[in-house]
């Protein structure tokens, strides 16, 4: 298949996946079941990634700091800024597509090669929406909870790291991360929109490489690693095209 | 009842069925028998609206289902309970979350209705006290006795079972032979069943199919498949020494 008839056979997926569930009462379970699996359990590695990246961040700002004419407090606005702007939404989506866009791909390929797609389909279950609804809704809505946490946690990073450094003290970083918010409040919304698209592009990629598996265990762990590359390769051209549209 | 007319399906440039045509009646154990890669599966999944035929028709009680939109397929299919070679059961949920799963999603049944009748469907393919272990934690016989299990707990008017007996010992393979066929005439059921083994051939087939180079090469009963002098059916069925001298044994007696 070429990459077109993979993208047509995508869309005509999705109009699958928003159908209505046949159940209410078993979506919902299923919804808050996978936003545990995914969303709640993707947690602690996002806050570990965020903590370092955020001190990382604010300690190569401070060292190539050298000119008199900036003043310290350009670090912790650039900390704020570039964990705002790219770090927190693209890089974590990126390690997050990784994480759980392989998990996905995997658990919906075995289920497609060990027939329990068929069973499902034979009882005349919609197997798209029965499988793909509940991830892509549970990520498409908690996942930006998520990446706030990381823009916190990488901020919280940059502080502990600067102020053990002695590099800068807790008031010149604060004034820093307070520096232009009334106008630059507007990147944080930009940050959360691009979050919701990154979700749903991971999830429902995912899904879709996971669904169309053919053949057994080798061909689940290629559509696995197909569905991690076409997901980071989706969320950089989103990026480029949110970014062009919204900031641009 | 379920015809089938005409049936022909194609992948790509290779013509896997050519014009296969059958009746398969309630309250028989119809089955389908021949070499590997020569249809069988292909035919059953034409069937059952998993693969579209490229031509011909699929007949279930006078509804043409090849004919229908998705949603009045999705209502036959409410009809049909089938059986897989590897069983599909869901792995992340236990003996009992399966067996209940489509009484769940397509009944309005109380919670302890639901119970009920999974535990109602387990007896009956004596599964007894392994409701909370998850399939992997049972052996192939048993997935296979709680698929069967869960096709039935919608009181299926038509049953499929792919390879009910691959990878089974002899034991648990007429053990499922035998639940096949009780549960057929219990409740009146279409039943198709795809097979290789010889010995369900001659247990269970009340009608026979054996489907050669894509065609329904062969037609016919347990009693007549033992007298039959097509080539290829004999063939096949009496491809060992051993069963050769016992069909010679049978017809002379």
């Amino acid at each position: 298949m070429n990459l077109f008839e993979h993208i047509g056979r995508y869309f005509v997926m999705l109009k699958s996946v928003f159908a209505r569930p046949e159940k209410w009462k078993d979506f919902s379970k299923r919804f808050f079941s996978e936003v545990n699996e995914i969303v709640i359990k993707s947690i602690p590695l996002v806050a570990f990634l965020s903590f370092f990246m955020g001190a990382v961040i604010s300690l190569q700002t401070a060292a190539n700091m050298s000119s008199p004419l900036l003043p310290d407090y350009t670090i912790g606005y650039i900390t704020r800024q570039s964990t705002i702007l790219e770090f927190s939404p693209t890089i974590i989506s990126l390690i997050i597509a990784g994480k759980v866009g392989s998990n996905i791909a995997s658990e919906i390929g075995t289920m497609r090669v060990t027939e329990q797609i068929d069973a499902l389909e034979i009882m005349g279950v919609n197997s798209i929406g029965y499988l793909m609804l509940p991830k892509i809704l549970a990520t498409s809505i908690f996942f930006p909870f998520v990446i706030v946490i990381s823009m916190v946690l990488s901020i919280v990073g940059g502080w502990v790291a600067g102020v053990q450094s002695g590099l800068y003290s807790t008031q010149v970083y604060v004034l820093g991360l307070r520096a232009f918010w009334a106008t630059d409040q507007y990147y944080l919304y930009y940050a959360l929109l691009k979050t919701i698209i990154f979700a749903f592009l991971i999830t429902s990629i995912a899904s879709y490489y996971g669904y169309y598996t053919k053949g057994g265990a080798l061909e689940v762990g290629r559509s696995s690693t197909k569905a991690v590359v076409a997901s980071s390769v989706a969320i950089l051209l989103a990026n480029y095209v949110l970014t062009q549209l919204i900031l641009g | 009842m379920i015809e089938v007319k005409n049936l022909s399906k194609s992948f790509g440039d290779t013509q896997i069925l050519f014009d296969v045509s059958s009746k398969f009646e309630a309250g028989r154990v119809n089955l389908i028998i021949g070499a590997s890669g020569q249809g069988k599966s292909v035919l059953t999944k034409c069937i059952v609206g998993l693969h579209e035929p490229d031509e011909g028709s699929v007949i279930y009680d006078g509804r043409d289902f090849s004919a229908m939109g998705r949603k009045d397929r999705i209502e036959v299919r409410k009809e049909i309970g089938m059986l897989f070679q590897g069983s599909a059961l869901f792995d992340s949920m236990t003996v009992e979350e399966n067996v209940s799963f489509p009484l769940k999603l397509f009944t309005k049944m109380s919670k302890e209705e639901i119970r009920d009748r999974a535990n109602f469907c387990l007896k009956r393919v004596n599964i007894i006290d392994k409701n909370e272990l998850l399939p992997a934690e049972t052996s192939g016989g048993m997935q296979k006795r709680i698929a069967i299990a869960r096709a039935i707990a919608m009181n299926p008017k038509y049953l499929f079972c792919d390879e009910p007996n691959s990878g089974l010992d002899p034991k648990t393979s007429i053990l499922i032979d035998n639940l096949i066929k009780e549960i057929t005439y219990e409740y009146n059921m279409t039943t198709i069943v795809i097979t290789h083994d010889m010995n369900s051939v001659m247990e269970i087939g009340d009608h026979i199919i054996f489907i050669n180079q894509g065609r329904n090469w062969w037609e016919g009963d347990n009693n007549e498949i033992l007298r039959t002098e097509n080539k290829e059916v004999v063939d096949f069925v009496y491809a060992s020494s051993f069963m050769k001298n016992l069909r010679d044994k049978m017809i002379n007696n």
